[in-house]
Order: C-alpha cells, then sequence, then structure tokens
C-alpha cells in the first residue's frame, strides 16, 4: 500500500508581537506544524527582532536586556518548520489569490491567514506633534530613542495618564527627569480606577515627584527655532516646559491591511472577527489588538490576545474553541505604587453594592463591588495590592463570598485578620493562561508536580506576567500538604533543619564545630562534607554564639575548622569583585570622619593603586586590591586608627546618619552621637543575613531610617523605633515599635530584636521578610521583646551584653597572627608573587578591571597593569 | 584527581608533601599540612594555576583555577561540598558547583563564552620528602 504524501499547506502569520508568538506555540502544540503537522507557516514581521515581552518593556530601562524580554526560542522555530521572516512586514493581501505580499517583494500564498497586526501608539494630530523629543512609548527601539533624548533633556512631559502613560512617567522619572502627567480625563487611570481611587493615586504618583494635570488636554507641541520640543499649551490654558514630550494618549488597532482587501472592519477601528476568531473570509482570522472581538470590543491587554491566539490555534487545527470575552484585570508594575482593578471595577452591573474602605492619611483605598447574591463582581485597589492576588480569581469565579467582605477590605492590623479563604476549584488563578485552581491541584496530585517551577512547567500558569506567582506559591503548598507530601524545610541536602533549629541545637547542645554537628545530627551521618549552604549557615551560628558556648568555639572566623565554612569574603575579610579582587571597606561609624582619616584612606588608596567610590552606606570602598596587599592595606588602617567596617559579613554593616541637632536648624537630636554608639555597639554581630540601621534627627528623615532594619527618628521627647525596614530588592517600610523612646529603652529593645532576630530568622533572611513571616507579626514582635512574653529577655539581653564585651576587631587579631596571615597569598608555592592574570586598564583617571582575558582596549597590552599605577613596596614581616 | 592519603604524619627527617602530574612530570607543590580540611590554595605549576584541596577525608583533589563563567582565577576560594554525594567545588564567584573528580560543572554545560563548562583536572599524590624540599 502507498500513501500519497501530504502537500503540506500553508499558513501565513502576519506580526509577530505577543499575541502571534502566544499563536505559534499553541499552533504547534496542537500538532498544526512541525514534524507531523499538516501545515507550514511562514512569519511576516515587521519589527528587526523576533516577539519580545511588551508587558514589561518598561523593565527595560531598568537593565532587563532585549535578550531577556526575548520570547523566541531558535530551537523552537526548527523543530516545528517556522520561517520567520524579521523586517519583512506585509504590504498586501489578494483575497482572491490568497496571496500575501511582502516589502521585499515576495509572494506568499496561504490557505490559512492569521492577522496578529496589534496597534499602534495614537498620536493627537496637534501642531507640533511630530517635532524632535516627540517620542511614543510601544517598540524595544521607541525607548531606545527615548533613553538618547533623555541624555540631554531636563524635563519631560508624558502625553496620557492611563496604565502605559503612568509606566512612561516613572521612567522619565527615574532617568532623571524633572516630569509631568497631562491627561484629559479628570482622573488618572480613568479606565481602571474610579474617583476615590483616582485621588489617592494622584497623590501616589505625586509623592513620586511627577506633577499630574488632569482635565486637560495637549493643544499644541511648541518647538524652538531649530524645531526641537520647548513645551506645550494646555487646553486649560497652562503652559508646560519640556524637551521632551511621551504620546501615550491610547491605541489604535492595526487594521489597515484588513480595510485595504475589503475586510469588515469596525466603526471605531478592529477587524471584525466571529467567537472562533474568524473573519467574514473563511480562510482569515484576527487575533489580538488588531481584532473587534465578538463581544464588541477590542482588547488591549495581553490575556484576552492570549485567549484568541488559543482559540484560532484550536480552531485551524480541529475546528471548535470559542473567545467570547475576556477579563479586564490589570495591576500597575510601577515602583511605589500599587493600583489593582478587577472584575467590574467601576459597578456597572445593575443593583451592584460596594464596600469600600479609604484611608487618606496611609494612601490606601480599596472598593469591592459586590452583586445582588453576594458574589464578588469587581473592585479596585490602591495603595495595597495584596489581596489582588486572591480576589481577582474569586470575582471571575462569580460564586458568592465565604467571608464578610468588609473582612477583605479591612487592614490585617484593624479587626480581625481574614480568615482563609476558600478558592472554588473552577476560579481562574493565572488569567494569562486560562489556569484554574482546579488544574493546579491536579498538576501537584496527579501528575507528581512538587514545586512552583514543576507546575510552571506543566501549566504554564505564572508564565505571562507574573502576577499569579504568589498565589501559586500558596496553592501549590496547600495541595502539597493536603497530599501528606511533607514540604522539606530543610537547609540543604545535609539538614533536615531550619537555621533557627540550627541555632538551637548548638546553643542547647553546646555543639562547637560543624563536623560534630554534622556528624550528630547530619542527614547522612559521619564524615559527610556539607556544602555551600549549610556551612556558611553553621559558621555564621558559631560565631553568634561564640561568646556564650565559651572558649570551646574561637570567636575569630578564621581559626580552625571555622576557617573551611566561610564564603570566600569571610575568609579573607573583604569583598570578591569580579576579576578575582578583593574590595576594603574600614569602618566610618554614623558616616562621621575626621580629615585626617579621610587623608590616611586617600594616601592608603593612592599608595596602593586602589579605585576608590563613596557607597551608597556613608563610607569609602577602596577597590582592586590582590589577596596579597590585603595584609598590608589593613596594616596601615589599624594602624591609622581604622577597623574592619563588615562589608563582606552577614552582620552589622553601617549606621547611617543625617547631621542632626548640633548643626541642622531643624534636628531635635544629636542623630550622629546616637548612630556612632548602636554602630559601635553592634558592629561584628553575626547575623542571619546583613543588619543594616540609620538615625534621623527629625522628621524629615534624611538618613532614611525607615528603610532600614532597625531605624530611628528623633523626636522632641526622645526616639521613635521603626524596625524590619528594607530597601533592596523587595523594598518594605519600616514599622513603627516605640515612640519617644529614651536611650535606655532604645537601647534595650533593639538588643533584644537584633537577638530574637539572630536566633530565629531563616538563613539570608533579611528582617523585612522575617516580620512579615512571623505569625501574629508586630505584635507578636512586640510582646516577645517588650512586654516579655516568651520570658526570654534576660537571655536575649545576656547573650547582647555577652557579645558587646567580646567584641575585638578581625582585622586587627588577624594582623597579629602569623598563622592567620599565611592565607593570604596568590600562590602557596610561589609566595610574594601576585596573580598575573588580575589586570586593570586606567579609566576616569582611576583604575577599572580589565575584560577577562585581557583584550580590553585595542591597545590593551601597553594599557594593562598588574596592580595600581603605583605599587608598594614596603611588605610584612 | 584525587588520592587518598595514608600518612600524614612526619617521619624522622621528612614531611609529607603534595605532588601534582603536569605534562608527564610530578612537581612538588607544598606540605600537605599546608592544606587546612575543606578549603584550598593556588599553585603556580609550569605557568599554569592549579587550585589544590583537602577534604575531611584527608583526600587531595587538584583542577584548574580559572571560574570558566567569570574567567576569574578564583575557584581555590570556593568552599568545598558534597552534591548527592559528588564530592565538589563552589566557584566563589557565582556558586556554580563543579565534580573534584571530572571537572564538570554540575549546574551548567556551556561558559558564557560558548566553550564547555568544566575544569582540568590534574592527577595529584603525596610522598613523603626530606624537610625543607616543599617551599
Ligand atoms: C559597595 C556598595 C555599592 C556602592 O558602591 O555604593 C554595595 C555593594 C554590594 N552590595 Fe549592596 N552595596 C552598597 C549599599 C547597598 C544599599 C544602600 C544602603 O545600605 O543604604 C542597599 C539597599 C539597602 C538594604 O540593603 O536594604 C544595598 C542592597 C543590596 C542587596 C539587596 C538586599 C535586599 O535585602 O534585597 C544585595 C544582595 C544581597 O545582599 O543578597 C547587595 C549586595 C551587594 C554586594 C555584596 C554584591 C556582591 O555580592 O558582590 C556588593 C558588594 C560590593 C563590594 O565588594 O564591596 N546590596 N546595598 C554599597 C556598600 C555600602 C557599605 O558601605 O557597606
Ligand atoms: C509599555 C507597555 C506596557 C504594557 N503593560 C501591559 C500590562 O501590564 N498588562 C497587559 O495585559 N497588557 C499590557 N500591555 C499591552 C500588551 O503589550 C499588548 O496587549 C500585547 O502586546 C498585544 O499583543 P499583539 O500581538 O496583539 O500586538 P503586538 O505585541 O503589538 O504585536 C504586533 C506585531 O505586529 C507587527 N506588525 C504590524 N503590522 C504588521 C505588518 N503589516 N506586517 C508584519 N508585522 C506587522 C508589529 O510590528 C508588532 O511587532 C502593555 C503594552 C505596553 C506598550
Ligand atoms: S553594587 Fe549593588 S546595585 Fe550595584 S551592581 Fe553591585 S549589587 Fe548591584
Ligand atoms: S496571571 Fe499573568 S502569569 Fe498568571
Amino acid at each position: 500500500m502507498t500513501e500519497t504524501p501530504k502537500t503540506p499547506r500553508n499558513l501565513v502569520l502576519v506580526g509577530h508581537g505577543m499575541v502571534g508568538q502566544r499563536f505559534l506555540e499553541a499552533f504547534a502544540e496542537r500538532g498544526g506544524c512541525g514534524p507531523a503537522g499538516d501545515w507550514h507557516v511562514t512569519v511576516l514581521a515587521e519589527e528587526p527582532r523576533p516577539a519580545y515581552d511588551r508587558v514589561h518593556l518598561t523593565s527595560w530601562f531598568s537593565g532587563t536586556t532585549a535578550d531577556e524580554l526575548s520570547m523566541w526560542d531558535d530551537e523552537f522555530g526548527v523543530q516545528h518548520g517556522i520561517d520567520l521572516r524579521l523586517g519583512d512586514p506585509a504590504e498586501k493581501i489578494d483575497r482572491a489569490a490568497r496571496t500575501v505580499t511582502a516589502r521585499s517583494g515576495q509572494v506568499f500564498p496561504y490557505d490559512a491567514l492569521v492577522l496578529a497586526t496589534g496597534s499602534y501608539p495614537f498620536v493627537p494630530p496637534v501642531p507640533g506633534h511630530d517635532a524632535a523629543g516627540c517620542f511614543v512609548y510601544r517598540t524595544i527601539e521607541d525607548l531606545e530613542a527615548i533613553r538618547a533624548a533623555a541624555d540631554n533633556a531636563r524635563i519631560g512631559a508624558v502625553v496620557g495618564g492611563g496604565l502605559l502613560g503612568l509606566e512612561a512617567a516613572g521612567a522619565l522619572r527615574a532617568m532623571g527627569l524633572d516630569t509631568h502627567v497631562v491627561e484629559f480625563a479628570p482622573r488618572l487611570m480613568a479606565l481602571q480606577v474610579d474617583e476615590g481611587g483616582g485621588a489617592v493615586l494622584r497623590d501616589k504618583i505625586q509623592e513620586l515627584g511627577v506633577t499630574v494635570h488632569t482635565g486637560a488636554g495637549t493643544q499644541t507641541v511648541e518647538t524652538d527655532a531649530d524645531g526641537a520640543v520647548r513645551g506645550m499649551v494646555l487646553s486649560n490654558g497652562a503652559t508646560v516646559d519640556a524637551d521632551l514630550v511621551v504620546f501615550s494618549a491610547g491605541v489604535r488597532p492595526r487594521d489597515q491591511l484588513a480595510r485595504e482587501c475589503g475586510l469588515p472592519v469596525g466603526e471605531r477601528g478592529g477587524i471584525v472577527v466571529d467567537a472562533s476568531c474568524r473573519t467574514e473570509d473563511p480562510a482569515v482570522w484576527a487575533i489580538g489588538e488588531c481584532a473587534l472581538a465578538c463581544d464588541g470590543r477590542v482588547y488591549g491587554l495581553v490575556a484576552p490576545g492570549y485567549a484568541m491566539a488559543e482559540t484560532a490555534a484550536t480552531q485551524i487545527t480541529v475546528a471548535e474553541g470559542e473567545f467570547t470575552g475576556a477579563d479586564l484585570s490589570t495591576k500597575l508594575k510601577l515602583l511605589g505604587v500599587d493600583v489593582a482593578s478587577f472584575g467590574d471595577a467601576q459597578g456597572t452591573t445593575e443593583g451592584s453594592l460596594e464596600v469600600l474602605y479609604a484611608n487618606s492619611r496611609e494612601g490606601v483605598y480599596k472598593k469591592l463591588v459586590i452583586g445582588t447574591d453576594g458574589a464578588l463582581l469587581g473592585g479596585v485597589l490602591v495603595g495595597d495590592t495584596d489581596s489582588y492576588d486572591l480576589l481577582r480569581p474569586l470575582a471571575l469565579n462569580g460564586a458568592p463570598l465565604t467571608a464578610p467582605p468588609e473582612q477583605l477590605v479591612l487592614p490585617s492590623s484593624i479587626g480581625a485578620a481574614p480568615g482563609p479563604i476558600a478558592l472554588p476549584d473552577e476560579a481562574v488563578v493565572c488569567s494569562c493562561h486560562n489556569v484554574t485552581k482546579g488544574a493546579i491541584r491536579s498538576a501537584v496530585a496527579d501528575q507528581g508536580c512538587a514545586d512552583v517551577p514543576a507546575v510552571k512547567k506543566c501549566t504554564r500558569a505564572g508564565t505571562g506576567c507574573g502576577s499569579c506567582v504568589k498565589l501559586l506559591g500558596t496553592l501549590v503548598g496547600e495541595e502539597l500538604a493536603a497530599q501528606g507530601v511533607e514540604v522539606s524545610r530543610g537547609l540543604c541536602e545535609h539538614f533536615t533543619h531550619t537555621r533557627a533549629e540550627i541555632y538551637e541545637i548548638v546553643r542547647v547542645k553546646g555543639i562547637t564545630t560543624f563536623a560534630q554537628l554534622i556528624d550528630e545530627h547530619g542527614r547522612s551521618g559521619t564524615g559527610a562534607e556539607g556544602c555551600e549552604v549549610c556551612k556558611p549557615v553553621v559558621g555564621s551560628v558559631l560565631a553568634s554564639l561564640s561568646p556564650a558556648l565559651g572558649d570551646a568555639v574561637s570567636g575569630h572566623i578564621l581559626d580552625g575548622e571555622q576557617a573551611a565554612l566561610q564564603d570566600t569574603n569571610d575568609h579573607f575579610l573583604a569583598n570578591l569583585q569580579r576579576n578575582g579582587s578583593y574590595s576594603v571597606v574600614p569602618r566610618i561609624p554614623g558616616g562621621e570622619v575626621t580629615p585626617d582619616g579621610l587623608i590616611t584612606i586617600g594616601e592608603i588608596a593612592r599608595d596602593f593603586g586602589l579605585y576608590t567610590k563613596i557607597t551608597g552606606g556613608q563610607r569609602i570602598d577602596m577597590f582592586g586590591a590582590s589577596v596579597d596587599q590585603l595584609p598590608a592595606i589593613w596594616k596601615r588602617l589599624v594602624d591609622a586608627g581604622f577597623e574592619s567596617g563588615h562589608a563582606y559579613g552577614k552582620s552589622l554593616r553601617t549606621v547611617k546618619s543625617c547631621v542632626g541637632q548640633t548643626w541642622c536648624r531643624y534636628g531635635v537630636q544629636d542623630s550622629v552621637a546616637l548612630a556612632i554608639e548602636l554602630e559601635l555597639r553592634y558592629r561584628g554581630l553575626r547575623a542571619p543575613h546583613k543588619l543594616k540601621s540609620a538615625v534621623s534627627g527629625c522628621a524629615r528623615e534624611c538618613a532614611e531610617a525607615q528603610s532600614k532594619d532597625f531605624g530611628i527618628i528623633a523626636t522632641s521627647a526622645g526616639w521613635n523605633l521603626y524596625v524590619g525596614g528594607n530597601g533592596g530588592m523587595t523594598p518594605r517600610h519600616a514599622d513603627l515599635l516605640l515612640v519617644d523612646a529614651d536611650r535606655d529603652a532604645l537601647l534595650r529593645t533593639i538588643d533584644r530584636f537584633l537577638m530574637f532576630y539572630v536566633r530565629t530568622a531563616d538563613r539570608l533572611e533579611r528582617t523585612a521578610p522575617w516580620i512579615e513571616r512571623m505569625e501574629g507579626g508586630l505584635d507578636h514582635l512586640r510582646a516577645v521583646i517588650v512586654d516579655d512574653s516568651l520570658g526570654i529577655c534576660d537571655e536575649l539581653d545576656e547573650l547582647m551584653s555577652r557579645h558587646v564585651d567580646s567584641y575585638e576587631d578581625e582585622w586587627r587579631a588577624t594582623l597579629e597572627d602569623p598563622d592567620r596571615l599565611s592565607r593570604f597569598v596568590s600562590f602557596v608555592n610561589a609566595p610574594g608573587t601576585p596573580d598575573p592574570t588580575i589586570r586593570f586598564v586606567p579609566e576616569r583617571e582611576q583604575i577599572r578591571p580589565a575584560d577577562p582575558e585581557a583584550h580590553d582596549t585595542s591597545d590593551a597590552s601597553a594599557q594593562t597593569f598588574v596592580a595600581g599605577p603605583s605599587l608598594e613596596v614596603r611588605t610584612l614581616v | 584527581m584525587t588520592t587518598a592519603v595514608m600518612n600524614t604524619k612526619d617521619t624522622a627527617g621528612e614531611t609529607t608533601v603534595v605532588e601534582v602530574s603536569v605534562g608527564e612530570r610530578w612537581f612538588t607543590v607544598c606540605a600537605y599540612d599546608a592544606l587546612v580540611p575543606g578549603r584550598g590554595v593556588a599553585a603556580l605549576v609550569d605557568g599554569r594555576q592549579i587550585a589544590l584541596y583537602r577534604d575531611r577525608t584527608g583526600a587531595v583533589h587538584a583542577v584548574g583555577n580559572r571560574d570558566p563563567f567569570s574567567g576569574a582565577h578564583v575557584i581555590s576560594r570556593g568552599l568545598l561540598g558534597s552534591r548527592d554525594g559528588v564530592p565538589v567545588v563552589l566557584s566563589p564567584m557565582y556558586k556554580q558547583a563543579f565534580d573534584l573528580r571530572t571537572g564538570a560543572c554540575l549546574d551548567e554545560e556551556e561558559a558564557p563564552d560558548g566553550t564547555p563548562a568544566a575544569l582540568p583536572v590534574w592527577p595529584v599524590r603525596t610522598t613523603n620528602a626530606p624537610v625543607g624540599s616543599a617551599s
């Protein structure tokens, strides 16, 4: 028997944006193309690069590269035989001949044509709208152009105060421009939030330093003699100076190709499609932002576009599936501003009721729209969007609420904390990929997924906009627990204990070495080696407890077995840099330094040829020292009265301070003196993660104390103590723990706070997540360390006083001990020979690391040197 | 490469030294006692940078000192550990694990420059030598 070989049919996709790419994936998954598929796929793409994550476009400004945003994988293309033609847009469709002509002149026949051409930014046709300095915000190229122009600009204006406009404004602000937003509607994000939410949002945006003009349109863009933007005149007569303008006044569907070949389009644009995403022509489909869906809407969000892509892919392969409408929930991705809306946010459903919580002092506004049957229909959240994850699926699901709605909007500090709210199985948890809670549970229960990454892979939940990932984690954890799977909280493959449990074992049993601990309490019995996770943890626990464990443990982290537990930074008491050299940071308590101190640091840096920089922690970092140089550098620093700044350790970093009452005309207390006292008290304390602090001399808060693990702000009556703040990756404002405390109460409370943290926190857990995780939160913390509810305060006080008494400078102690010093060589068999691969090149009158393997500049050999321009000649004896 | 060490004690007038075989020649590198268990040192041998370690059982390992991910010569400053029973060294730069026996990276197959992410390994042994021969 012979089978006639199938002639593959041709599918042409026009547009390779987010939805086009999703279509290709869905089509390939359903076997439409690839080894066994019937279809040969050609993609005509206008942009010079394959599809990328437009939703996270703004993160390009904060360093996410075009490659990281890319959604395309060459391998995927090869496997599925997809012919992707970048930079070659479709120009003409001939429906009778079933061909598409591209700009290159090539003609592509099709049996099925899918249009996914997206939208274009709408630019109001005001005079001057196309002047030099005017931009739109849609592609990576747009952003590149904005960034280039921002270098020479001072003031930026964004036309349009919607979701995108605010993102653009945030980006301009982050580039240091004075920023204005002009919005025609009476409030910002008018589509998503209501009046009350808009007012709170406006405050939040202005707090970011953005000036907001609402109820005003742009009338003209003014230009200077060279035709470059100079400012704008608004419809209310006001003028705004600006040398850079970004239009973000909405988008319009790109339906021109369809129009020109006679396909019906909507009155306000959009290619008309039915529930199967098909146009009037049965061979042509339209999906994403260019389509006018059967419910009469053009969707400007990615989740509905994805749903259309799935529908079209299913229709073309198996002729089933429908798209009848989609979720319009959104969350703003702007640092420091939390805004979300979901479901029927404006309360347009008949008979619906509103439950509202507003607190203008805290800048929080929450509204829930409740149906007559008690079901959650939608809502608006401004200032606190923590509950978005949970509320959105509840609203989409439409089932009556199981908890009183007030409980869902009240902050947990008022009234009862919301009890566990059960989501039904049908609730859509991930709306990007339409994944229900049931599907997630089944991935865990039936398909053996044992963690969030596995569930993501298997269901795709969480791989779109990412806003459901937190809830996903909770659900996976719950399901694992329900399956009786013990979720191991153990540290690593060598210990089933958490860091806090290890701390207790060491403390109670008086264990003094890693070897003893792993042999007696490890998973794999005696002789195990441990790893990069458990070794430093145990090293840190032993160091924190060494004053309490007594002489059996050396307090010095370079001694005996302890030496082998430390990461390289602790091992060399310095911070490893990218080329294998180290940085040196002497302590400068409170940021106060004498002119002589500054001169000494300057001289040392000059003599050793080090790069110097003021750090974000109010002190001076010297970079580019080789291992061999560290002792000589530190000898000079210690001789001049400096000591280790512990920039390398999981321990107290800095206590920053503002200048305070002594000089500042607003100061009410001596913030510098307190900062110095605190820094000296807690220096060297080994902790689960680094600790930072600051003291401000008045409520103006110039030392940014509220972003610190413990921060103090002076009042006229004493000091306010804030705890659990964090800058870094997940910023958190600290919580107020004490009001108007005197010095003694302040120190006592901080002592206990720190020791309780050292004792109970997890590995690499800063105080902010530690408090967030603590059952009972701040109230519980206060009960333990202020009211002594656990009866452990005496013990905590005792531990801290031993720490304070036993402190010694690690660098001084190292210099005094030849054994400790012997490790500071590049080569064991050639002491005194520095590592020849560590090379530097000059830059801005200092040094910087040469690129690895040297070819940094065309003239590299002439430019690179093995250490700083002048080398210290003296050696240590 | 690895060797078990039976005798670490000084015998009369002798000390235990570590030797590495590079290009079919054995080079004496350092005294065995210069190695702290669980920690490494770097050595310059025949123009090459070699990282040497001694683990908790006393065995000695020799691998290349260049970290393929950063290009910096820092492997000797990494922690020793075990992963699923495999003895590993962890790069101090970005924490990838390398099998001490084969040099293979257990986390990634390729370095950023496209070369295979592996460390070279060299045979090591310990022998007794007259005091003073390991400098
Ligand atoms: C040197 C410095 C940058 C500068 O040139 O200004 C710096 C440099 C590093 N920071 Fe930082 N941070 C520096 C101030 C900060 C600040 C500002 C501050 O302290 O007021 C922050 C935000 C405040 C905070 O921590 O809450 C900061 C948040 C981080 C984070 C994120 C922590 C978090 O909780 O999210 C990391 C990553 C980590 O620790 O895991 C980090 C990690 C690092 C590391 C250790 C990265 C690394 O592994 O190499 C860098 C060490 C460089 C070195 O060799 O010295 N650095 N880093 C600053 C040193 C301050 C000092 O004098 O000790
Ligand atoms: C800054 C920003 C932030 C956003 N944030 C969110 C958010 O938080 N949540 C959310 O849901 N949505 C957000 N969006 C919207 C989201 O990006 C879009 O809904 C989504 O990209 C639509 O996908 P699409 O494929 O329909 O269109 P696009 O991604 O625009 O892709 C269309 C592609 O077709 C190409 N094309 C057009 N005409 C032709 C032609 N004739 N021939 C060949 N190619 C052609 C275009 O060049 C483009 O590459 C954001 C958008 C931006 C710009
Ligand atoms: S200093 Fe901090 S912010 Fe800067 S590159 Fe290093 S870790 Fe990142
Ligand atoms: S909701 Fe966007 S990834 Fe899940």
